[in-house]
């Protein structure tokens, strides 16, 4: 499959106040091509909610509930029940949440959603802090980080793992994805759209302001985490790690190169290079050392007529 | 036929949800409210209430379910009590200003710290600020009724109702309730028709972020406004509910030989030298207190508040027109200045000339005892004059306080020097 062969429908129209180069707003429009109009999105507070426009117009085409910050697995719970209760079957219900909302003050929420396994598939997108509220730290960020919360020798922690986290509520399926990668995006929202349950995307969203690169730069950025393993193409099925496209290779654990494309990372110490590098590999070791699925011969084709 | 059942107030609470055809149900255990719920899933297993249950993770989750549940186009419930309802508390401002009507029973109990599971009325005091109409009421049957009403109120004027009745003193105690058949209660009570929903076929985004000033760039903008005049229609439309509340219960009387006084119930009030006014069971022990008071050769008179939000201002000041003596007993504080009913009954009287004396009194706080005597007892000190009025409102007494050290210094001293 290429490009060109995505669908041609638009569901954001021209517009928006996102930033120029903004990876989440890439990721949601080619979320939503897969998806297709039969969505209802649940989106709470964070940067696509300005994306979204201002009252009384709307840059987005499919329904949306906006809703507090902590909220979006409850939303969709709510969303999901009254569209039962409808008898209103065919509708995907989708929580369009960030790093905060998702591991943060959100992660009770989505828990409690996946706990319940509840029918709706709940993407985070991660630029890896609070970047609508001007960059403070998350637990998403990246060991060393600084952030506006965490100055001078950076955040402590690593990235908290939500991936991991969600693989514990045995949900019938979840997949990692990168704005740089719209064709294997495309390909799991539209695999995901056909599975009942909870399902969950984790998606790389380079950000140019909150990263400190040039908007022009966002694709090669989400690249380069992608080909030096800071950040694999995954999904999880049944408790079965399948490695998707770039992530198929052995990453070349040059981390190098992504972190001096970021301002972010450009005061790192040899040692925290080395650290970012010693990390990536664990988490790849992890990822590798569970039980594996086979390569999937042929992706689903989503409802608005695209395949994978 | 209507059927006379032995009900909890919170089984009572219940049966109303199911005959009202609640939809979507979302609610968190927490006492003294959890029968309310549990009954509510056993109707939902048995197949008696076709809705969906949603076993959510804390309180702050269940409003949020009934948001959105609503929002989608159903008809939803939620029931919580004390810190259950403070964890929702954001979100009841949302569901206000997002005109959702949510019926949503506060059982009322106090709130931590320290730990209570007793009855007050803090925890929905607290809310009374987020826009929701509020009725407080006073026996089990009333529980039924009320929640019957409220869904007809809410979405004739698309505004969540919160009906408050006390922890354990009604919960709890059983009491005799007629249900109605689901005939009856259709009839009432209408299918939900939301304004507007979530639906692919008619996209809408809902809850996007609003300006300060209206966006000029947008044809019939002046309609709309901003978010001041979405805000201002939720006030307006509060008020002018007032009279909904009216209705719908004069309405109930008449299809159902029950009604409650619309805003306020009174009590032997017609050659009244003191009225005694307060809310929910504190009320029904006022009218033995008036009882008890009449055997002594005393005129005391009852008005029990019903509606608390919207506040109903023309009609406390009627009362404290046609009255000389007011007695206020509250059983929750604006920590820091005055029992709230006292508060807003006093406010509502600013303007009046010569409107009644009122004193007000705080009672009942954290399941503390009040007993008719006690409420006589202090009824009397005030038709004696024997009371000194406070120098501030702070200082209002506080009926069946034991008497303690009264600061936490003077106290964290005193159990130093005793080592």
């Amino acid at each position: 499959m290429k490009i060109s062969d995505l669908p041609k429908e638009e569901y954001i129209l021209p517009g928006n106040r996102l930033c120029a180069g903004c990876g989440a707003a890439l990721a949601y429009r080619h979320a939503l091509k897969a998806l297709g109009p039969k969505t209802i999105v649940v989106v709470p507070a964070g940067c696509i909610t300005v994306l979204h426009g201002m009252y009384p117009r709307t840059a987005v085409t499919v329904p949306v509930l906006h809703t507090a910050f902590e909220t979006t697995g409850a939303a969709a719970s709510g969303v999901v029940a009254a569209l039962e209760a409808q008898g209103r079957d065919d509708i995907e219900v989708v929580g369009w949440s960030g790093d905060g909302g998702t591991a943060d003050i959100g992660v009770q929420a989505l828990s409690g959603a996946a706990e319940r396994n509840t029918d709706y598939l709940h993407v985070c997108y991660d630029n890896e802090a609070y970047m609508n509220t001007g960059t403070q730290r998350s637990g998403a960020t990246p060991c060393g980080v600084q952030t506006a919360t965490t100055p001078g020798p950076g955040k402590a922690e690593h990235k908290k793992d939500m991936v991991m986290i969600m693989a514990a509520h045995d949900i019938p399926y979840i997949a990692t994805a990168c704005a740089s990668y719209p064709l294997d995006l495309h390909a799991k929202f539209a695999k995901a759209r056909t599975i009942h349950g909870t399902k969950y995307i984790h998606i790389l969203c380079p950000c140019g302001p909150g990263w400190g690169f040039d908007p022009a730069d966002a694709i090669e950025v989400g690249r380069l985490a992608v080909r030096t393993g800071v950040f694999n193409l995954f999904e999880i099925e049944d408790g079965r790690v399948r490695f998707n496209g770039a992530s198929r290779r052995e990453p070349s654990y040059e981390v190098e190169t992504y972190l001096q494309a970021q301002k972010r990372f450009r005061s790192f110490t040899d040692e925290q290079i080395e650290e970012t590098r010693r990390w990536a590999k664990a988490c790849r070791r992890r990822l590798e050392s569970m039980p594996q699925a086979d390569a999937e011969p042929e992706r689903v084709a989503s409802p608005t007529g695209a395949g994978g | 036929m209507s059927y006379k059942r032995l009900l909890t107030g919170n089984h009572a609470a219940a049966y109303a949800v199911k005959d009202c055809r609640t939809q979507v149900v979302a609610a968190y255990p927490i006492t003294p409210q959890s029968p309310v719920t549990e009954r509510i899933s056993e109707f939902v297993a048995t197949g008696e209430l076709k809705a969906r249950y949603v076993c959510v993770e804390s309180e702050h989750s269940a409003i949020t379910v009934c948001i959105a549940a609503s929002t989608t186009g159903v008809r939803t419930f939620t029931a919580s009590s004390a810190n259950g309802l403070c964890l929702m508390h954001e979100q009841l401002h949302w569901a206000a200003g997002a005109r959702l009507p949510i019926v949503l029973a506060c059982v009322n109990r106090g709130v931590a710290a320290p730990w209570t599971v007793w009855t007050d009325h803090q925890d929905s005091m607290s809310q009374r600020d987020t826009g929701w109409i509020q009725i407080h009421v006073e026996d089990n049957q009333e529980i039924y009724d009320a929640i019957i009403q409220a869904y007809r109120l809410a979405e004739r004027v698309y505004i969540p109702v919160m009906v408050c009745y006390d922890g354990y003193v009604l919960s709890h105690t059983a009491m005799p309730v007629l249900t109605e058949t689901q005939e009856q209660v259709d009839a009432f009570l209408p299918a939900y028709e939301p304004l507007i929903t979530l639906d692919p076929e008619h996209p809408v985004n809902i809850g996007l972020v609003t300006m300060p000033e209206p966006r000029h760039d947008h044809p019939g903008i002046d309609e709309l406004g901003a978010y001041m005049e979405i805000r201002h229609r939720l006030q307006q439309d509060l008020a002018a509910a007032e009279s909904d509340v009216v209705e719908i219960d004069e309405a109930f009387g008449l299809a159902f030989g029950r009604s409650y006084g619309g805003l306020m119930k009174t009590y032997k009030t017609d050659d009244a030298d003191l009225v005694i006014l307060a809310m929910g069971t504190v009320a029904s022990e006022s009218r033995v207190a008036a009882d008890l008071l009449r055997e002594r050769g005393r005129a005391v008179g009852v008005a029990s508040l019903r509606l608390f939000r919207p506040f109903p201002t023309q009609a406390i000041r009627q009362l404290a027109s046609a009255f000389d003596k007011i007695m206020i007993i509250d059983r929750a504080l604006s920590y820091g200045y005055e029992g709230p009913l006292a508060c807003d009954t006093k406010a509502a009287l600013y303007g009046l000339s010569d409107p009644a004396s009122l004193s007000c009194f705080i009672a009942g706080i954290g399941g503390r005892e009040i007993s008719a005597e006690m409420i006589a007892e202090a009824a009397e000190g005030v038709l004696t004059g024997r009371a000194e009025p406070p120098v501030r409102p702070q200082d209002v007494p506080w009926i069946n306080l034991h008497p303690a050290r009264s600061t936490l210094v003077e106290l964290t001293e005193a159990g130093a020097a005793r080592g």
